[in-house]
């Protein structure tokens, strides 16, 4: 099999608009989560881009009016990963697209109610970079940004495509917050992944994007070594209470790195800070010996930023192992978990060389992807 | 390195008929509501599976043709456990979204319900799969502007080539307003029919 590689990348968030930005806000324990009081019903705290400073930046590639907030994000991503990459798009350039709901504030605004169909999204960006292929979209709830990730390197070990741009995001709408809040999944704070006080999620926006080859110079360069998704088969709105397809995926995962447990420096873990969501995971890591492996969930900084979550989060695990520093994971205090988890409760410098990052959704779906620094 | 892959089964629904492996098996009135005919063939099949009822269409229209496909399959426990499922449409979950979004599209009289928002995501069919036939295999759900066999085929390769999965469930389950659409097949190194992405996409054309 190939060696896959994950290159350039570029983060939006309202940490930042670019990877840079955001993981130096990271460093300094900023978050992006405030109280908005117009985004629902009554205030509620969110992680938002400023819709001015988004066309501000965006107005410099194109015209702000035509494309919806998603839309802009995504192309802003995509332009400076596009940029930053060592290939340019060919016919063998695949274009993967990652998003739990896409344009669905389209249903009610301004834009066209079509705009919601997915494979307008696609078109859409398609178009604004001259791609030559069919644009991949992937749907899978909350893992889709970083299965993402794990569709790019199958397709490029098997020669289907030559490298991939790979674009994730969602926005935070007020379809989605009515839906979490009918679950009473919304935390009345800041969310707090993995602690014993912590009362459910916090939504974010958020885009990403990666540049996605089997051919690198770079020094220091990000292998992706393994990957799984496996399915709980369980129950579709409430995590396996055995944490059975996470642990499956990181298995999957393991055996095709062929490493051990003990050599993970470091857990991106999914954290959204519900009760059973967090509990869950608790099991799932220490099902696979993980529970000694520093770990965070980012969600503290950025919310839950849905389909987006997996890859930024993964371009944030990336930083880690080039700094060599473990981020503190935002909202943790006491720990809430049945089992014991090595939270990252200070940041600190650590020689890290391998990380997995982990997700999980509705649906019952899980992904998990390692990935390994390699001198060359 | 690529392998040569066969077709285990494949199942079509749409305008209310269901055909097995290119034969008619199930023909009804083209009148009736997709929600009544999908009633009318879980009784026919004596399916006796409540969580049925609280489905969305997208979610009864995945259910019920994977049922007849792994009924027709007659596999191993052991190998269903392990099944990749790769599904796809275009309209992703959006009929059952543009409920939600009825619920609270009036402040005066806003009801959203975790019963329709679960199914607000169109992968919630792999799920309801998975939780009927206790599959624990690799995942996936891809949207396109039609059936794209060539993508199907990619990853369904890509899954048992990297030694994901042995056996691929594929297809095409699409819910938009009063229309609907589904076409699912099995596919491994062993089967009764030849496979290739134009075996499929005639296969697709012409049931």
């Amino acid at each position: 099999m190939k060696d896959v590689f994950i290159t350039a990348n570029t983060i939006i968030s309202p940490l930042g608009f670019d990877s840079e930005a955001n993981v130096s806000a990271i460093a300094n324990e900023q978050s992006g989560i405030t109280l908005h009081n117009n985004i629902s019903t009554s205030p509620c705290y969110a992680s938002i881009i400023d819709h001015k400073k988004l066309d501000d930046a965006f107005s410099k590639i194109g015209d702000s009016k035509i494309y919806t907030k998603l839309e802009k994000m995504m192309i802003l991503s995509l332009q400076d990963t596009i940029s930053q990459a060592a290939f340019s798009i060919s016919d063998k350039t695949a274009l993967i697209i990652a998003t739990t709901k896409g344009n669905i504030d389209a249903l009610n605004n301004n834009f066209e109610p079509e705009r919601a169909y997915l494979p307008a999204l696609g078109n859409k960006i398609k178009e604004f970079f001259g791609f030559k292929t069919e644009p991949i979209i992937i749907s899978n709830a909350c893992v889709s940004g970083i299965l993402a990730i794990a569709v790019a390197k199958r397709f490029l070990q098997n020669d289907y495509y030559d490298n991939a741009f790979v674009v994730g995001g969602d926005i935070v709408s007020e379809f989605t917050l009515s839906g979490f809040q009918s679950f009473q999944a919304i935390s009345k704070n800041p969310c707090q992944p993995f602690s014993k006080h912590r009362t459910g999620i916090s939504i974010g926006d958020a885009a990403a994007s990666v540049a996605i080859t089997t051919n690198t110079s770079e020094s220091e360069a990000i292998q992706i070594i393994g990957d799984g998704s496996c399915n709980d088969a369980n129950h579709i709105s409430g995590p396996s209470r055995t944490g059975e397809g996470l642990y499956l995926s990181i298995i999957s995962a393991l055996k095709e790195a062929n490493i051990k447990p003990e050599s993970i420096d470091y857990i991106s873990a999914h954290g959204t800070a519900t009760a059973f969501n967090d509990e869950m995971e608790a099991i799932a890591f220490n099902r696979a010996k993980l529970e000694k492996t520093p770990l965070n969930s980012l969600k503290g900084y950025y919310g839950h930023t849905l389909g987006a979550s997996g890859l930024l989060e993964a371009i944030v695990g990336i930083h880690s192992l080039k700094n060599n520093m473990l981020y503190k994971s935002l909202g943790m205090d006491e720990l809430g978990v049945t089992m014991p988890l090595n939270i990252i409760e200070n940041t600190t410098k650590k020689e890290l060389k391998t990380f997995i990052k982990t997700a999980s959704g509705f649906g019952g779906c899980n992904t998990a992807v390692i990935f390994k620094k390699v001198e060359q | 390195m690529k392998k040569q892959l066969k077709i285990i089964a494949y199942c079509r629904i749409k305008n209310n008929a269901i055909s097995l492996n290119g034969k008619s098996i199930i023909t009804k009135d083209k009148d009736l509501s997709f929600s009544d005919f999908a009633k009318q063939i879980y009784k026919e099949k004596q399916l006796a599976y409540p969580k049925f009822f609280k489905m969305d269409n997208l979610c009864k229209l995945a259910f019920l043709t994977s049922e007849f496909l792994f009924e027709a399959a007659k596999l191993d426990s052991e190998i269903i456990k392990n099944t990749g499922i790769v599904l796809s449409n275009k309209a992703s979950s959006l009929d059952t979204d543009r409920k939600h979004q009825d619920t609270i599209n009036d402040k005066d009289n806003y009801f959203p319900s975790p019963a329709v928002f679960v199914y607000t995501l169109a992968n919630i069919m792999i799920g309801e799969i998975s939780i009927r036939h206790q599959i624990k295999g690799e995942n996936a759900f891809f949207v396109s502007e039609k059936f794209n066999e060539t993508l199907i085929e990619h990853y369904a390769s890509s899954l048992i080539i990297n030694r994901k999965s042995s056996h691929i469930l594929c297809g095409w389950v699409d819910v938009d307003n009063n229309n609907y659409d589904a076409f699912m097949y099995l596919v491994a190194e062993e089967g009764s029919y030849n496979y290739s992405k134009e075996i499929i996409k005639n296969i697709y054309t012409q049931n």
